[in-house]
């Protein structure tokens, strides 16, 4: 038998406002454990929510990126549970009037255009954060209690693991062009739950799905996706039944392990938050929003192919962050040259991050000072293989491109004098190797050309030292 | 009569984390099913042409500017806490 898999994502992503969601408390990472907190925030008697209307700009923005329907009438609801990390016993959300509904973002997988669905977004507050001891007892840190968050919540449309990294990489990637998150999984701003389904292929209803938590990375989403994916399939070959359970991924042993069966549909008797009055969306309020949304991926891929005539994979590669977008437009508005300053950008400064693991807002290198290498290199200044000397520097040291050249003396020998006297010296030692290339030995000429290379310190103009090679062998 | 049944009871008292004695349970019963009687009396208003509300007041849209404001500090936050550790409450764990 064969299966057909469905797989639906909840993603929560923190909104980086200044201040929390209905508090005045500082929303960020990284303070003293609850440093960020304040009576509002720790659940006391009598203290009453007031609604911060950027947090309600965000998730608006954030579900108009995301192509949702924005609700006129709408309004927060309580959520009911008993757990240490918040202390009111309830967490404010939105139950039956999401602020988005009905959107949409389209994925692309082996070249394969895709649609998948968003069936809501709605603000909710963040609780704290709890950190577990050994000795039976748990330490409660409220520092992020109350941050605001948007939960989103795709339709059951994904029909494999590679189709949810997919979609996750395109979510993080439109809220983050639209900035109203950065989407850093290691900081939590970004946090991924999955449930996954299979069902007989021709089979209209859904299978009993499982749902995946502690997801840390959306690798970790991918590959505890098909291991569950792999399981239930065994299990039904098998002649089991799956069971409406929650799992956890084990990173070592890179398996799905039981976190608990759920008995029943969770009871959290949702109710109307009676501290808060409803929303009113007027028209005029979501155009305001509307108008602050930025150029997104797909606008930007569209334009680099059809304004900048770049390929489509440059295109896609450039848009991937909007670090790197935001960064390439810089370089090129420096006055560089598209092509090579996208070369760069996916060659060289691409692979610098990639071995030492940094972003781009961690080198040295600024747009200006690439742009202004790329001139050099148009210029003749520096050859290529030179500017990759002067890239080293740029990238860990920063500065100025043409000083780095004139200080360590990298200036590109294009003098045709100069050049015929040292390939004059370079043939006369090596009489061997002008006879095997006129014997039709190709390598032959590559060894001059590094001889050359080799006593410029590799400052020769590499096309003028072919030419004048060719020029003073055939003289001979 | 509300139809409330013992089990109901049961439930939302687990849910409170409550712990109902079998005669709390029977008080209990009776007295919610008492309240709910009375509640569905708003059932004999006709409400057909009212727009439903979630809310007692008539207002909307009451929010704050995005001002950070600090107000205490860790020490306060933790002063009533009873019990604490490494500027952080110290719970009995429960784990999910």
């Amino acid at each position: 038998m064969n299966f057909e898999t469905i797989i639906g994502l909840e993603v929560h992503v923190e909104l980086k406002t200044d201040s929390k969601i209905f508090s005045p408390s500082f929303n960020g990472f990284g303070a003293e454990p609850n440093e960020n907190t304040n009576p509002i925030d720790l659940g006391y008697p009598g203290v009453l929510p007031v609604l911060n209307e950027e947090a309600v700009n965000f998730a608006m923005k954030a579900a108009m990126a995301l192509n949702c329907d924005i609700a006129t009438n709408t309004k927060f609801d309580r959520k009911n549970y008993f757990y240490p990390d918040n202390p009111k016993a309830y967490q404010i959300s939105q139950f039956d009037q999401p602020i988005g509904e009905n959107g949409w973002i389209e994925i692309e997988v082996d070249g394969k255009k895709k649609r998948i669905g968003i069936t809501r977004l709605h603000m909710e507050e963040d609780a704290g954060k709890l950190t577990h001891n050994d000795d039976g007892y748990s330490l409660v840190d409220f520092n992020r209690q109350g941050t605001p968050l948007v939960e989103i919540v795709s339709e059951p449309d994904l029909r494999s693991p590679e189709e949810a990294y997919a979609y996750l990489e395109k979510l993080k990637n439109i809220i983050q062009y639209t900035g109203v998150s950065d989407c850093k999984m290691e900081e939590g701003s970004l946090r991924c739950d999955a449930n996954i389904s299979l069902r007989p292929i021709g089979q209209e209803e859904f299978g009993v799905k499982t749902e995946l938590k502690n997801l840390n990375s959306f690798s970790f989403v991918q590959k505890g996706l098909e291991f569950e994916e792999k399981r239930q399939q065994k299990e039904l070959l098998a002649g089991g039944e799956i069971l409406q359970e929650t799992r956890r991924y084990d990173e070592q042993t890179k398996e799905t392990i039981l976190m608990r069966v759920k008995e029943g549909s969770d009871d959290y008797r949702y109710f109307p938050e009676p501290d808060l009055v409803p929303l009113y969306i007027d028209e005029a309020w979501k155009e305001r929003v509307r108008a602050e949304i930025p150029e997104l991926p797909d606008a930007r891929k569209q334009r680099y192919i059809n304004e900048l005539s770049l390929p489509a994979y440059d295109a896609m590669v450039l848009t991937s962050t909007k670090e790197m977008s935001d960064f390439f437009e810089a370089t090129i508005d420096q006055g560089a040259d598209v092509k090579q300053a996208s070369n760069w950008l996916m060659g060289e400064v691409s692979a610098y991050m990639n071995k030492n693991q940094k972003e781009l807002h961690d080198l040295a290198l600024t747009p200006d000072a690439l742009a202004k290498m790329i001139q050099l290199i148009e210029d003749g200044t520096i050859s290529s293989k030179i500017a990759k000397k002067v890239f080293a520097e740029l990238v860990e040291k920063g500065g100025n491109p043409e000083k780095i050249v004139k200080d360590k003396g990298l200036v590109q020998i294009s003098d045709e004098g100069q050049l015929k006297e040292i390939i004059t010296g370079i043939l006369d030692q090596n009489e061997q190797s002008i006879i095997d290339y006129k014997n039709g030995k190709d390598k032959a000429l590559g060894f001059l050309v590094g001889q050359v290379m080799k006593q410029t310190k590799g400052q020769a103009n590499p096309p003028m030292v072919n030419k004048i090679l060719l020029e003073e062998m055939d003289k001979r | 009569m509300a139809e409330i049944s013992k089990e109901q009871v049961k439930h939302v008292a687990h849910l409170a984390r409550l712990a109902l004695s079998e005669d709390e349970v029977e008080k209990m019963t009776k007295q919610l099913g008492d309240i709910i009687d009375y509640a569905e009396l708003l059932n004999e208003l006709d409400t057909d042409n009212v727009e439903p509300t979630t809310h007692t007041l008539d207002l909307k849209n009451v929010m704050r500017k995005d001002e950070p404001r600090k107000w205490i500090n860790k020490e306060d936050a933790l002063k009533n806490a009873p019990d604490q550790q490494a500027g952080q409450f110290r719970v009995p764990s429960i784990l999910e």
